[in-house]
C-alpha cells in the first residue's frame, strides 16, 4: 500500500516537474488576438466602423463589442478573413457603415486651396504636404482613400478619384463562359 | 557526329506545327513607318524614364529612355526623326490598356548616332565591360517574357554557372522567327552565345533546337564548326510542346531540374533565347542597341505569311500590310502563338522587343463558341502538365477563390503553357483561371504591403501627436512655473519697496518731529 502511494507520488512528481519545465522552456509566444485582427484590416484609418481607427476597431472586435462586418474599405474579403480567424460565420457588410467602393485617392484642386492646413490635421497617415497659407498637395502613393480630409476643407477643393488601372495593377478577369477557343 | 542523349520531360503535347507557311520567304526588313510608337515598358521590371523632350530631334539608336533601377531596360530610338509626343498609347498587353510611349515622327533618313567604326574584338573585353554593353543596348529576353538580359547574365557571386543553354526550340505552333534567324544568321547566334559564355564564365554551351528545324540545325552546326568551338554542342530535341519552356529545355539538355520557386542559376545554368544571343553580339561588336527584331506574321488571316525584320514601335497594321494584308478569313489578331499568346482588339498597337509573332487566325483556326462543361476529373490535364502540377486541383481552388490552397498546389510553378486546357474534354479555360488567381494573389500582396505602410505611417503620426502634446504640456508647465516665480518676485519687490517707503516716511516723520521739537 505504501509502495503504491510512493510509486504514484513519484510518477506524479516527475510528470509535474517535466510539464512545468516544458511550460517554461517551450513557451509559445502567440500573437495576441488584437494584433492578428488588426493585421487583417486595411489600415485605411477611416473610422467608418465607428471607432477611431483600425487598431481601436480590432480591440473592440477582440473584446466582443463590435461585429466583424463594419469595415467598408476591407469589404467582403476582410469579412471573410476575420470570420476565418475568429471561427465565425461571414455575414454581409453592415449597410449602415457604408458600401464597398473601388479603391480611390483624394485629389486637391490646387487652384482653390487656400492653405488652411485643416486637411493636413485630419489625414491619419500624414499623406498631405503643405504649410499655413501654402498650397497643399496629396502624396497619392500614401493616400489610403479614407475621405477624412474632405469634410474639414472650407473651400471644398478636395475630391476622390478612383485609382487608375495601369499595367501594374491590372488584374485578369474572373473567367466567365468563354466564347471561342483556338484550335 | 554522335547524337547526344536528351532527357524527356513529363507531359507536353505533340502539336500540329503550321510552321512551313511562314518560312517560304527569306527575312526582309519591313518598311519604315511614318510614326514609331515606342513603349517605355517592354520588359519585366520598372518602366524606363524618358530622357528626350517633345519636339527634340533624335538619331537612330540614340537612347530615348533610361532604365529606372537595376531590373529595367533602356529604350532607344529605332529610327531618326522628331519626338512628336510622350503619352499613353495602347500597347500589346492582354488588358488592352494604354501605357506611356514615346512617339517618333520618322524623317526617312535613318541617320545613325555615332557608332564605333573600328569594331574591337569582343574577346579583348572583360565580362564586366561586356555586360555593361548589353545593359546599355537595352537588351531583354526576346523569347517572350522580356526579362532584362544583363540581370540574367549576372547570377551573383555565390552561383557559379557551368552551362549556358541557348533556346532555339521555338516549340509553339506557327512561330518561326527564331528558326529563320538561325537559318540566316547562325554565325551571329553562335558568336553571341560565346559572348554570353564569356560573361558568365560557363564551361559549355548547349544549343537546343527542335527536330522539325533541320535547316537551322545544319546552319548552326556549320557555324560551330567554322568557329572551331569544341565546347558548343547543337542538340536536337523532340518536337514536343513545350520543349522551349526554360525549365523543360534545361531538363531535356542536362537532365537537371530547376527547383520549385528557384532559378536556373541555382543549378548552375543560364538559359537565353537565340534571338537574344544575336542581339548581344550586335550590342558588343557594333554598339547597336536593340531596336529591331524578326517578327513572324502568319495564320490563315494574312495573304502572304512570312517573317519580317521590324523596327520596335512599328504598328501591327504596317507589319500585316507588308505580309499581304488581311484575307477574308481573318477573325482574330493574336500576339504570340496560339497556346500562350493573347488577342488584341485592334492593330494600332506597336511591335515591342518581345513581340515574336502576329498570328492572324482564320475562321478554321478558331474553334466555334462553346460553353465549358463541368470537370469530370478525367485526369487528362495531369498527364499533360509539363510542370507536374495537378491542374484540376488548381482549377478547383482558383474557381473557388481559395488563394491559400491554390498556392499549396504550387500555382506559381505553372508556366501557363496551356497543355491542360488543350487536352481538357470539357473545354474549361484552365489557364484563364490560373492567370486570374495569380493576378489576384499579386493584388492582395500589394494591398497587404500598402496596409502595412499605412499602419506604420498612422502609428508614426499618433506617436508624433503624442510627442507634440507632451511638449506643449511641458512648455505650459514651465511657463506657469515661471509665472508664479515672477509673481512671487514681484510681490517681494513690492514688499521691499513698501518697507523702504515705510521707513522713508517714518524717518521723515521723525525728522518732522525732531524739527517741531527743535522749532
Amino acid at each position: 500500500m505504501i509502495a503504491a502511494v510512493v510509486a504514484l507520488g513519484a510518477v506524479a512528481a516527475v510528470s509535474g516537474a517535466l510539464l512545468g519545465y516544458a511550460a517554461v522552456r517551450f513557451r509559445v509566444e502567440s500573437d495576441p488576438i488584437v494584433d492578428q485582427i488588426e493585421s487583417l484590416l486595411p489600415q485605411t484609418q477611416c473610422g467608418q466602423c465607428g471607432f477611431a481607427g483600425c487598431r481601436p476597431y480590432a480591440e473592440a472586435i477582440a473584446r466582443g463589442e463590435a461585429d466583424i462586418n463594419r469595415c467598408p474599405p476591407g469589404g467582403e474579403h476582410t469579412i471573410r478573413a476575420l470570420a476565418d480567424l475568429l471561427g465565425r460565420d461571414p455575414k454581409p457588410l453592415d449597410p449602415e457603415r457604408g458600401a464597398e467602393k473601388p479603391p480611390s485617392v483624394a485629389v486637391i484642386d490646387e487652384r482653390l486651396c487656400i492653405g488652411c492646413t485643416k486637411c493636413i490635421q485630419a489625414c491619419p497617415v500624414d499623406a498631405i504636404v503643405g504649410a499655413a497659407k501654402q498650397m497643399h498637395t496629396i502624396i497619392a502613393a500614401e493616400c489610403t482613400g479614407c475621405e477624412l480630409c474632405i469634410p474639414p476643407c472650407p473651400v471644398d477643393c478636395i475630391h476622390m478619384e478612383p485609382v487608375p488601372v495601369d499595367l501594374d495593377n491590372w488584374r485578369w478577369p474572373y473567367p466567365e463562359a468563354r466564347t471561342e477557343n483556338l484550335a | 557526329m554522335s547524337v547526344p542523349a536528351v532527357h524527356p520531360f513529363h507531359g507536353g503535347l505533340v502539336l500540329e506545327g503550321h510552321k512551313r507557311i511562314s518560312t517560304r520567304h527569306p527575312v526582309v526588313p519591313a518598311r519604315l513607318p511614318e510614326r514609331l510608337v515606342v513603349p517605355l515598358q517592354q520588359h519585366i521590371g520598372a518602366p524606363a524614364e524618358p530622357v528626350v523632350q517633345v519636339g527634340e530631334r533624335v538619331l537612330k539608336g540614340q537612347p530615348i529612355a533610361r532604365p529606372r533601377g537595376y531590373v529595367s531596360a533602356a529604350v532607344h530610338a529605332p529610327s531618326s526623326g522628331t519626338v512628336a509626343a510622350i503619352e499613353a498609347r495602347p500597347v500589346p498587353h492582354p488588358s488592352g490598356l494604354a501605357a506611356p510611349c514615346i512617339v517618333i515622327e520618322t524623317d526617312g533618313e535613318e541617320r545613325w548616332r555615332w557608332r564605333e567604326d573600328q569594331r574591337p574584338d569582343w574577346r579583348t573585353l572583360g565580362p564586366e565591360a561586356l555586360r555593361e554593353r548589353v545593359r546599355e543596348a537595352g537588351i531583354v529576353g526576346m523569347g517572350g517574357a522580356g526579362f532584362p538580359t544583363h540581370v540574367k547574365l549576372n547570377p551573383g557571386a555565390g552561383r557559379a554557372i557551368h552551362t549556358l543553354v541557348i533556346n532555339g526550340a521555338e516549340c509553339e505552333p506557327y512561330i518561326t522567327c527564331d528558326d529563320m534567324l538561325m537559318r540566316e544568321h547562325a554565325p551571329a547566334v553562335v558568336a553571341g552565345a560565346q559572348v554570353m559564355q564569356r560573361i558568365l564564365g560557363a564551361r559549355r554551351i548547349l544549343i537546343g533546337i527542335e527536330s522539325d528545324k533541320p535547316e537551322a540545325r545544319e546552319a548552326l552546326s556549320e557555324a560551330v564548326r567554322a568557329a572551331g568551338a569544341d565546347d558548343i554542342r547543337v542538340v536536337s530535341v523532340p518536337a514536343r510542346y513545350p520543349s522551349g519552356g526554360e525549365r523543360q529545355l534545361i531538363h531535356l539538355l542536362t537532365g537537371l531540374e530547376v527547383p520549385s520557386e528557384g532559378l536556373p542559376a541555382d543549378i548552375g545554368v543560364v538559359c537565353q533565347n537565340a534571338a537574344t544571343a544575336a542581339a548581344v553580339l550586335r550590342a558588343v561588336t557594333e554598339l547597336e542597341p536593340l531596336i529591331s527584331r524578326i517578327v513572324t506574321v502568319t495564320g490563315a488571316g494574312v495573304a502572304e505569311p512570312r517573317n519580317l525584320e521590324v523596327l520596335v514601335g512599328t504598328p501591327f497594321a504596317d507589319v500585316i500590310d507588308q505580309a499581304g494584308g488581311y484575307t477574308d478569313e481573318a477573325v482574330r489578331l493574336i500576339v504570340g502563338g496560339p497556346m500562350m499568346g493573347f488577342a488584341v482588339a485592334h492593330d494600332e498597337v506597336p511591335v515591342t522587343k518581345t513581340v515574336n509573332c502576329l498570328l492572324v487566325a482564320g475562321r478554321g483556326e478558331v474553334e466555334p463558341a462553346r460553353d465549358p462543361l463541368p470537370c469530370i476529373r478525367c485526369g487528362a490535364c495531369v498527364e499533360a502538365c509539363p510542370a507536374r502540377l495537378l491542374p484540376q486541383q488548381l482549377y478547383w481552388y482558383a474557381r473557388a477563390k481559395d488563394f491559400d490552397r491554390v498556392q499549396d498546389y504550387r500555382l506559381f510553378d505553372c508556366i501557363e503553357c496551356g497543355c491542360c486546357a488543350a487536352v481538357c474534354p470539357s473545354r474549361i479555360p484552365l489557364v484563364d483561371y490560373y492567370r486570374y488567381a495569380k493576378s489576384e494573389i499579386w493584388a492582395l500582396e500589394r494591398e497587404r504591403e500598402k496596409a502595412a505602410r499605412a499602419r506604420r505611417r498612422h502609428e508614426a503620426r499618433l506617436a508624433r501627436l503624442e510627442r507634440e502634446r507632451a511638449e506643449r504640456e511641458a512648455r505650459q508647465r514651465a511657463r506657469r512655473e515661471r509665472a508664479t516665480d515672477a509673481a512671487a518676485r514681484k510681490a517681494a519687490v513690492a514688499e521691499a519697496l513698501a518697507r523702504a517707503g515705510a521707513r522713508r516716511s517714518g524717518s521723515a516723520e521723525a525728522r518732522r518731529h525732531e524739527g517741531s521739537e527743535g522749532g
